[in-house]
């Protein structure tokens, strides 16, 4: 009887903590928990991997985009003061252009895919199956709180995954908007919206995924990398770093000031592709700065602050930390801010030391410093010196100073003659090199790296005497005849279509040999 | 500084003498380390056979075959690798150069495993090599001979400053692991490969985990048996099991087991006469620790073939466990030895259940005449690869990427892929300073008309290949016009 006391009054006293009635020691925050279960169990129903519904879903964001491109645009313009030409030109169309690729191409990138084989695996059926990897997590950006965060969905969804999504916290407007439109239109269970802060996000990575997908800086690129380890999850990283900008003294000055220009001062410079700094020689830095200004006034008027087109600085944190790094520096344009208004107007720094605080880490903002160097070889050896960046760039009319620069600095991506540009072509991979990140996606690539591409081999029990060679006990005329079969190359095509290639090439060379004897019959006449 | 703090900084002093990048650099190690391979042939046999009872056959077949035909693939397609690798284009970029240009990460780390030493440490070396990478090679240290004869004939052949080998233990892996690389590329267990991923986050480096698991073989009752025991038994007890693709377990209808068991025990026989312990081909278990651990799983299961071992030799007999129930100890983690247990399950269903209440393996075997059966299970479950009808052998297909999914790895290789898993696919576009009016549409002012252009260059794919096909269309019919007013008119 004691007994039974004991377990009925005592036992639950020191077991539960007495205030919430939670069970001692379980985390108070398990929503996190709870949501990535339930997403687990929506996806081991198996529904996200018929290919109908991949494309409803991906139609029904499409969807989302066109219906409520006016709430998107007003919540861009509270977070980060962007037009909603902005909105549209570098947000919502890139988000368009993958769904409207991943409907076109979907059932090609779901195909198995014959690869090349050897005499020995001639007869068999040889592929790779693309397959889901199960439930992604996506951690957004806030700088493009829309592309960052949906773009990969929208190759997450078309690989059959479910997907947590959890959009920066720094851009609120935007991240409520999302967490209250998606589950609208797409399958809530599949692909909910976690938001909150660094403690949800923290607690998220803690659970298990099958992919992280993670968009941000490095440092917490690390973090997010430590915590994916754990669980043996692989990541795709898009990090940051200084891309650097080199303008080669023998080029169109006033068209490379534009671009770059045009490139530095979008979303007032947080973008993490932006040119960081730009390298030239001391001899044109005056006219560079002049065909800025230009640019400038061109672009924004007298007064970016009056501009619909020119934005803000996402947060206090951010504005006065880009204000610290203009403190050592010789501002040779702007210069001006309000922090009421979290403005920054465009700054260009001249004659710029490497060793300044605005050259110590990425800008992500309205500050284009101008570092002198003494030619290309100097900017290379300059750049070399540095983390591998997200981006280099490069304005030359010379093919030679171009393959130069190629060839002797590393970096996730180029533009040259041109900046950001390389982001817009979805055939081309995005991401990042060292400390700027690893994966690649866009288009395809985003298929890819959010699939498990299975290597599949079927083979028939017929053809065992092939075998032999394998079988102990081995020796010397069985290893050559293993040698043999092992390593002579076929075309990579399916069972089937060997034939037809076979077929075709027949009928081919028998055409061929026709209108020569033709051609030779009437030569002869 | 460590040794190998200081080893790791001359390699990448090394890597930034640039000398790795030219193809004809690349091209003349991988010979090199194609002359190793053949010369020392007699050296490396020797060491394997000390290390894990390898025959020379068995060395050849099992390891230096695939080397060499890695090395061939590689040598045969680099410039093709190498090359720019055009993509297709928008509207907007259909004048501009448009490619992906691989180029070489740095210095890769690559620790190498046991069970296949040369195999599984020279075939990401390869692909290091021919991406222009430098590498610091690590080989086991479980096989000690191996290791030695790596680490004094290598410098030999390859350019000692570039692919240096270190030696050592568990320590010198740490010590290893604390310094940057641009990539590292680790086989081995799921729990080491958690430490050398959270060692890889602390400096951004990219991985490639080749790791292991439980392997399910799925043997349908619609199949042909004696073949299908053949293949199994091949592939369970080469290498004494001790292969990470190996089949771990055999998943049966109970109405096949007798004679699954009939077909096994006569093939075993015919492999490995009726006394393995003193036949050549028959390998065995690497020490004493695995010997131990190999042992204890049989704990608690019937043996229905062999069972016997001899520890001073580290001897297991190919060894058959059946009616094997999930809990059982030989179930909770991967054999790594000439263990087979049979589980009974009632149908494929059954057996896709089992299979997919467990993490995903490095390799799924289906044995089934059944092509539905076949898809049905490829269908609903997941692993690194899977393979219906025979066993390891997609391991041989270079061109089908190698690699888990999952507690059994991340990253993949072999032939091809290993140049692309250990390179750094640059994006690039070449644009000219000219053509600036187009650009206007992105430029402020925003407007609405602007915004239309920019919408339709940038939304608008060009098809090369569609216009391809137009021309050819064009040219053929150019053709059989002429033919027709030539030759029949």
């Amino acid at each position: 009887m004691m007994v039974q006391v004991f377990r009925v009054l005592v036992l639950p006293v020191l077991l539960y903590d007495c205030e919430t009635w939670t069970p001692m020691g379980s985390s108070v925050s398990s929503m996190e928990i709870e949501v990535v279960d339930r997403t687990r169990a929506a996806y081991q129903t198996g529904r996200s991997r018929p290919l109908q519904f991949r494309l409803q879903q991906l139609r029904a964001l499409r969807r989302l985009l066109s219906e409520h491109e006016a709430t998107i645009s007003a919540a861009l313009k509270q977070d980060l003061n962007k037009s909603h030409f902005n909105a549209q030109l570098f947000e919502l169309i890139g988000v368009e252009t993958e769904i409207a690729l991943a409907l076109d191409k979907l059932s090609e990138w779901a195909a198995p895919r014959p690869v090349q084989k050897n005499l020995l695996s001639m007869l068999v059926d040889a592929y790779i199956q693309p397959e889901p990897l199960g439930v992604v997590l996506i951690i957004g950006a806030w700088n493009y709180p829309w592309a960052l965060t949906l773009k990969p969905l929208v190759g997450a969804i078309a690989a059959g995954n479910a997907a947590v999504v959890k959009p920066s916290e720094i851009t609120q407007h935007s991240a409520n908007l999302l967490k209250e439109l998606l589950p609208q239109y797409l399958d809530k269970e599949l692909y909910p919206v976690v938001t909150g802060g660094a403690s949800e996000t923290q607690e998220l990575l803690r659970q298990r995924f099958d992919h992280i997908f993670y968009t941000g800086s490095s440092a917490v690129g690390k973090l997010v990398m430590e915590a994916a380890a754990r669980h043996l999850s692989p990541v795709t990283l898009e990090l940051g770093g200084k891309s650097p900008c080199y303008v080669d003294k023998d080029c169109d000055l006033a068209v490379a000031s534009r671009r770059i220009t045009w490139g530095k001062f979008t979303n007032c410079g947080q973008t993490c592709i932006a040119p960081d700094y730009v390298l030239c020689e001391p001899a044109i830095q005056d006219r560079l700065l002049q065909e800025m200004q230009r640019t400038l006034q061109e672009f924004y008027g007298d007064d970016p602050r009056t501009s619909p087109d020119y934005g803000r600085i996402v947060s206090e944190r951010h504005f006065d930390r880009l204000i610290t790094l203009m403190d050592d520096c010789s501002v040779a344009l702007g210069g001006q801010s309000d922090r009421s208004e979290l403005y920054i107007a465009p700054t260009i720094l001249r004659d710029v030391d490497p060793s300044c605080r605005l050259m110590q880490e990425e800008v992500f903002g309205p500050l284009l410093a101008l570092v002198t160097v003494n030619g290309v070889d100097d900017a290379i050896r300059f750049m070399n010196d540095r983390e591998k960046p997200l981006a280099i760039y490069v304005f030359s009319s010379s093919k030679k100073v171009i393959k130069k620069v190629l060839a002797e600095t590393s970096s996730g991506g180029v533009t040259v003659n041109d900046v950001m540009m390389h982001y817009t072509l979805s055939s081309l991979p995005f991401g990042g090199v060292g400390q700027s990140g690893m994966g690649r996606y866009h288009g395809r690539h985003t298929y890819d790296q959010l699939s498990h591409l299975r290597a599949c081999y079927v083979t028939s029990p017929a053809l065992e005497s092939f075998n032999k060679a394998r079988y102990p006990p081995l020796s010397h005329g069985r290893l050559r005849k293993a040698r043999c079969c092992l390593q002579t190359w076929l075309c990579s095509c399916a069972r089937a279509s060997i034939l037809w290639v076979a077929l075709s090439s027949i009928l081919a060379l028998g055409l061929l040999v026709a209108l020569l004897v033709i051609l030779f019959k009437d030569t002869s006449k | 500084m460590s040794q190998e703090q200081q080893v790791a900084e001359r390699t990448r002093q090394a890597f930034l003498t640039g000398r790795t990048r030219p193809l004809k650099h690349r091209v003349s190690q991988l010979k090199a380390l194609r002359r190793f391979i053949v010369e020392q042939q007699k050296d490396i046999a020797e060491a394997l056979q000390k290390d894990l009872g390898k025959t020379e056959y068995g060395t050849q077949l099992y390891e230096m075959l695939g080397l060499e035909d890695e090395i061939k693939v590689a040598l045969d397609h680099l410039a093709e690798w190498a090359a720019p690798r055009p993509v297709g284009k928008t509207l907007l970029t259909a004048l501009d150069d448009v490619y992906i240009q691989p180029e070489p990460l740095g210095v890769v780390l690559i620790i190498g495993a046991w069970n296949y030493p040369w195999a599984l440490t020279l075939q990401p070396l390869i692909g290091a090599i021919a991406a222009g990478n430098a590498v610091v090679v690590k080989p086991s240290e479980v096989c000690t001979h191996t290791a030695k004869v790596m680490e004094d004939l290598l410098p030999r052949y390859l350019d000692k400053e570039l692919y240096p080998v270190v030696t050592g233990g568990a320590s010198e892996t740490q010590e290893l692991l604390r310094q940057r690389f641009d990539h590292i590329f680790y086989t081995g267990s799921s729990a080491v490969g958690k430490l050398v991923m959270e060692a890889a986050a602390r400096h951004l480096s990219p991985v490639t985990l080749e790791l292991g698991g439980k392997s399910p073989c799925y043997v349908d009752k619609d199949c042909d048996l004696a073949v299908a025991s053949r293949r199994i038994t091949w592939g369970k007890f080469v290498n004494c099991g001790q292969t990470c693709i190996a089949p771990d377990y055999v998943l049966c209808e109970p109405g096949i087991q007798d004679r699954l068991l009939q077909e096994m025990r006569s093939c075993i026989k015919e492999f490995y006469t009726d006394d393995p312990k003193s036949f050549p081909d028959y390998g065995r278990i690497i020490n004493q620790r695995h010997f131990q651990r190999v042992t204890a799983l049989l704990e608690g299961s019937m043996v229905a073939i062999g069972g016997d071992s001899d520890e001073s030799q580290c001897y297991i007999a190919p060894t058959v466990l059946r009616d094997v129930k999930p809990e059982a100890k030989v179930m909770q983690e991967e054999i790594f030895g000439p263990v087979l247990p049979i589980l009974p399950v009632s149908g494929p269903d059954e057996a896709i259940r089992f299979i997919n209440s467990r993490e995903k393996p490095l390799v799924l075997y289906i044995f089934s005449s059944s092509n539905k059966v076949i898809k049905q299970m490829i269908a609903e479950t997941s692993s690194g690869g899977v393979l219906a009808n025979d066993c390891l052998v997609h391991y041989t297909v270079s061109a089908l990427p190698f690699g888990g999914v999952g507690h059994s790895g991340m990253g993949r290789y072999h032939g091809k892929c290993t140049f692309d898993q250990l390179s750094n696919l640059r994006s690039c576009l070449i644009k000219t300073l000219s053509m600036e009016v187009v650009n206007k549409m992105r430029y402020p002012p925003h407007t609405a008309e602007r915004l239309r252009w920019a919408r339709v260059l940038l939304l608008t794919r060009v098809r090369l290949g569609r216009l391809r096909q137009l021309a050819l269309f064009a040219l053929l019919g150019v053709l059989a016009a002429f033919m027709y007013k030539r030759f029949i008119k």
